[in-house]
């Protein structure tokens, strides 16, 4: 196949519609909206081209030959001096199966939350270019294997995110904005100074061979580069890789939003528009998760061994406390989040779990969750649309009058529920199959699994207050959905059925990676004998 | 010295030799000129220029020159070399900026009678500042000093339109007078100690070990807080809030970039010569056992940049507010020097390259709304980014680029300054001024909210921008956005500009 760099193209091909938006009126609020949905279904195609062309038995994680897609430029270079070294970064962009699944996530999510934010009224050019540069610092943190240009993805999608949920939010918009920057800002001020400090422990070869110090994440995680005086590197008897770790996952676990840092996630889904909560819920959350598999891990193997433990209880109490606070809402909307912290905590138990079925696991379940849950706040979207009120005690009955809305209801719920045959189902099971068969965290799993009993508490009570029971003549005038809505429940319920039934189709393309992921954390220790002093 | 050798130094000397020569030359057009005054700007621009193109040539030689008699060639008063020319072209820039901002500027053109006075003076602060950052001698440092202040006290109290400029002007003097007076105190302590005033002279005594450490640590705090007050570092910041906030923005901008940029020079300069004995191969300086300043400085810049961000927070003047930022970002521009080393240097130079465009700019986007608008309160901004787009949109990129998020250039500002210090094994420092960037967001983030979030609160005012005003901020804009993508140019520059003549 001819080389194009189809990477780049998913990943900046946002932006370019975004800079047509903003030369075009912003009356011309059809051809805006229009031209955002060619944009993010262009990204449906690329990432359906990604997939077909995908290579199953390439693993990635640390070896850059196995990398799929690999587009690698040097993006600054600045020469050196006797006490400063070459500076370079690079412009490295690539897949592998822990990645793949992400970016399929996020061009498929992008694309319905387009469709879903067809009926904002409000400075249209203004909304939808601010989406397509989210929807470009999205693709570019889960495509970046190079530390530099990962953060700088990371950080781009703030400004647009505090916007979009600051001036087409709700009511108390403001302050969920600020809320949702500040924490995650503090969050990636760690990651920046675990970044500099990696930065200055690592040293990659270089061609003409001298050496240099690097942001490549996979020179990074290959203990041979280290120097024998970096802060965070192994070799150095008083390094602070423990801190460093315990930093680094704080900035990811804010974005999970893992216990007790999730304060921000309620707040911000409730003010936010639904276009904006189900990007928010269906791909940013999984940054935290994937940051954490894609540096944490392979980067500081030993102490996350040390540490899986820890985040196993975290994702235990992130899957119970959030089940119960989703039991005591009676917003639609924020009973919705919170059983997105609750959906979380499976992925940080599969995660902690350190074996091939619990990585699975947890990686199918960020993209059962993505799609899941997009599905959940749409539903909320279609009833807030209708009538602008969200609270699950002021319905009753719905079921009469929006019977096709009230079969997808029961659909993402059910898949909520992880119910056989849905996708939930799988991905849940694999992260109770992986943590069950680790000794440490036998425990924690046991009581993790009240969760789903909790879970199905609160999304069959919720159906039942909301759909079933006497019909609230209130809403009388309600209508059933529309065209554009099926457009956006359909392929949602295509995807949860059918990885659901054929799980193989996403964990094939994962299970490589996963092995050599799981593999490299075990291997480490021989190398990395001179560690696990604190 | 004999009428050669100064023939033959004055070569050295050429930049500041042409503002002096073009200070006069306004003057006089002043005069002959009567009240036609639209030549008098231009006039300072092309001053500008020639400076510039004369501190080009500097950028590839150095030499210390007028040495004390008796001394080797070596032990300069006045010192050329790249650093010095590096923040000279960076006063000359934002001098040019300035002068263009000064067209647009409704406070400055109400006062046409006095124009020849305006452009005299900042050409007078341009000449102390050139001096200010070649000085090598504690009298020429503390004459350059007096220089760059008295014409800015005058400025700061041009317009007298309101009472809060006199106001302003009086409060800069009086802390002006007491800090230069505390700076010449410790002169003359050092002058005491050492029988010289030479730095480099200086230097080679104070390796020998008969120094009274209590005195001259004691001249060494005296000094320290006559370069701090032109920093505006905390404790001697007093002054920059009701200074900015009353005189004109012109000349606030003007102090916020240019002499803090001199201050800064000076007190990397003045460390540099006279306290450290050599660089290692590692790029950290070798300080002189005498004086305690990585100590001094981190505990002043954690100080400055701490009470900078947490007073800015309360503030619903912008001028102030930016005035309160500008002490922030003192802070940590003392941290670059704080570490001691030459990365440290790059990274001041660097922050120094970016911060310059983005100050300036977020300074003259509040002066074309306040022309506009009639204020710079917070308040009167809200829906401004609604009725005025292009000036929202680009005032948010200036103050995002102040906060330091990428991809903007004030992130590599950061960024270089976070890897010297890390390089320089400071990693609480480092914690506590990132922190301090979040408290910084919070602040920035605020007039944005107001712009974008809030409501229209009167009429929605429109505004025609002048075509200059407009190619102003594309010209500041431009780094701003271009150095946070591709930042290769602006450090290999700084890289190249760190050689300040030492022992």
């Amino acid at each position: 196949m001819a080389y194009f760099p189809i990477l780049s193209f998913i990943t900046f091909l946002p932006v370019l519609g975004m800079l047509i938006i903003l030369c075009l009126p912003g009356t011309q609020e059809k051809l805006i909206k229009g031209l955002t949905a060619a944009v993010t279904a262009t990204q449906v195609v690329l990432a359906g081209i990604i997939l077909h062309s995908y290579n199953y038995s390439l693993s990635g994680v640390f070896q850059q030959n196995s990398f799929q897609f690999i587009e690698k430029f040097r993006w600054i270079e600045i020469s050196g001096l006797s006490w400063l070294g070459t500076v370079k970064v690079d412009y490295f962009l690539g897949i592998d199966g822990i990645s793949a699944p992400m970016v399929l996530l996020t061009a498929l999510i992008s694309f319905i939350a387009t469709l879903s934010s067809w009926n904002i009224s409000k400075s249209v050019k203004g909304f939808m270019a601010l989406f397509l540069l989210l929807d470009t610092g999205m693709m570019g943190v889960f495509v970046s294997l190079d530390f530099f240009l990962f953060y700088v993805f990371w950080e781009l999608m703030l400004l647009p995110m505090y916007f979009l949920i600051g001036v087409w939010g709700g009511p108390r918009k403001e302050y969920a904005a600020i809320k949702f920057f500040i924490y995650t800002l503090v969050g990636s001020v760690f990651m920046l100074l675990v970044m500099i400090g990696l930065y200055f422990s690592a040293k990659e070869l270089l061609p003409n061979g001298t050496s240099a110090f690097t942001f490549n994440l996979l020179s990074l995680m290959d203990p041979k580069n280290y120097t024998a005086t970096g802060i965070l590197s192994p070799l150095n008897p008083h390094n602070l890789r423990f801190v460093a770790y315990i930093a680094l996952f704080i900035g990811f676990a804010i974005k999970i939003p893992m216990f007790p840092f999730h304060t921000w996630l309620p707040d911000a889904h409730v003010e936010a528009p639904t276009p904006i909560s189900v990007i928010l819920a269906g791909v940013l959350l999984k940054m935290g998760t994937y940051g954490i598999i894609r540096i944490s891990y392979p980067i500081f193997p030993e102490i996350t061994r040390q540490l899986a433990w820890y985040i196993a209880l975290f994702g235990m109490i992130n899957i119970i406390y959030g089940a119960l606070c989703a039991l005591a809402q009676k917003d639609f909307k924020k009973m919705i989040a919170y059983s997105s912290v609750s959906h979380m905590g499976y992925v940080l138990l599969g995660m902690a779990s350190l074996t091939t079925v619990g990585i699975n696991g947890a990686i199918f379940q960020m993209f059962n969750h993505g799609t899941i849950t997009a599905m959940l706040f749409l539903i909320v979207g279609v009833v807030y649309d209708r009538t602008h009120t969200r609270g699950l005690d002021d319905f009753g009955g719905l079921a009469l009058k929006m019977p096709v809305y009230t079969f997808f209801v029961t659909i993402a719920f059910f898949a909520a529920i992880g119910l056989p045959s849905m996708s939930g189902f799988i991905s849940e099971s694999f992260v109770f199959l992986g943590s069950f068969s680790v000794d440490s965290i036998r425990i924690i799993t046991m009581f993790s699994t009240l969760g789903i009993l909790l879970g199905a508490g609160y999304m069959l009570w919720a159906l039942q207050r909301v759909f079933l029971g006497k019909f609230n003549e209130k809403w009388n005038m309600l209508t059933d959905l529309t065209v554009r809505e099926y457009l956006m429940f359909i392929p949602l319920t295509i995807v949860i059925f059918l990885l659901g039934i054929y799980p193989s189709g996403m964990l094939n393309i994962m299970n490589t990676s996963v092995n050599s992921l799981v593999d490299f954390m075990n291997k480490m220790p021989a190398n990395f004998s001179m560690l696990g002093k604190f | 010295m004999e009428f050669n050798t100064i023939y033959n130094n004055l070569f050295y000397l050429v930049p500041e030799i042409a503002v002096s020569a073009f200070l006069l030359l306004v003057v006089l057009a002043d005069l002959i000129l009567g009240n036609n005054k639209k030549l008098l700007p231009y006039l300072s621009i092309a001053g500008m220029l020639v400076a510039g193109f004369c501190v080009m040539n500097q950028m590839t030689f150095s030499g210390a020159v007028f040495s004390p008699s008796g001394q080797s060639k070596s032990f300069g008063m006045v010192t050329v070399d790249s650093f010095g020319a590096f923040f000279k072209l960076l006063v000359v820039i934002s001098t040019i900026l300035v002068v263009f901002f000064s067209f647009s500027s409704e406070e400055i053109k109400k006062s046409t009678r006095r124009q020849g006075e305006y452009y005299t003076l900042i050409l007078g602060m341009v000449l102390g500042m050139f001096l200010m950052i070649s000085a090598t001698d504690l009298i020429l440092i503390y004459l350059s000093l007096e220089l760059m202040s008295l014409s800015s006290y005058v400025l700061t109290g041009f317009t007298k339109l309101k009472d809060r400029n006199s106001e302003a002007a009086l409060k800069y003097l009086i802390y002006g007078a007491v800090s230069s007076g505390l700076m010449l105190f410790g002169i003359s302590i050092v002058y005491g100690l050492t029988g010289s005033t030479n730095l480099y002279v200086i230097n080679t005594l104070l390796q020998s070990p008969q120094i009274n450490m209590l005195a001259l640590g004691i001249a060494g705090i005296l000094i320290f807080a006559g370069i701090g007050y032109k920093i505006s570092a905390a404790p001697f910041h007093f002054w920059t809030p009701d200074v900015y906030e009353g005189a004109p923005i012109t000349i606030t901008a003007f102090l916020s970039v240019a002499s803090k940029a001199a201050g800064f020079a000076l007190l990397a300069r003045f460390i540099k010569v006279t306290f450290v004995s050599s660089v290692a191969p590692s790029g950290h300086w070798l300080l002189i056992p005498v004086f305690p300043w990585k100590e001094l400085l981190i505990v002043i810049s954690i100080l400055t940049m701490t009470l900078g961000n947490f007073t800015a927070l309360w503030q619903t003047n912008l001028k102030r507010m930016l005035a309160y930022s500008s002490i922030a970002h003192a802070g940590y521009l003392l941290l670059s020097v704080a570490v001691l080393s030459n990365q440290g240097l790059v990274a001041m130079l660097v922050y120094f390259a970016i911060y310059a465009f983005m100050n300036l700019g977020a300074f003259f986007i509040v002066m074309i709304i306040a022309n506009k608008i009639g204020s710079e309160d917070l308040e009167d901004y809200k829906g401004l980014g609604y009725s005025m787009p292009f000036l929202g949109v680009t005032f948010g990129m200036f103050l995002v680029s102040l906060t330091g998020l990428p991809p903007s250039a004030g992130f590599i500002g950061k960024l270089y300054l976070f890897i010297a210090l890390v390089d320089a094994n400071m990693i609480t420092v480092a914690v506590i001024a990132l922190l301090n960037t979040v408290v910084a967001l919070y602040y920035y983030i605020r007039v944005l909210k107001e712009m974008f979030l809030s409501k229209p609160t009167g009429e929605p005012v429109s505004l025609r921008l002048s075509p200059l005003s407009l190619i102003l901020i594309l010209v500041m804009l431009a780094p701003v956005v271009i150095f946070g993508v591709y930042f290769t140019p602006v450090v290999e520059f700084a890289k190249s500009c760190i050689t300040i003549l030492g022992m």
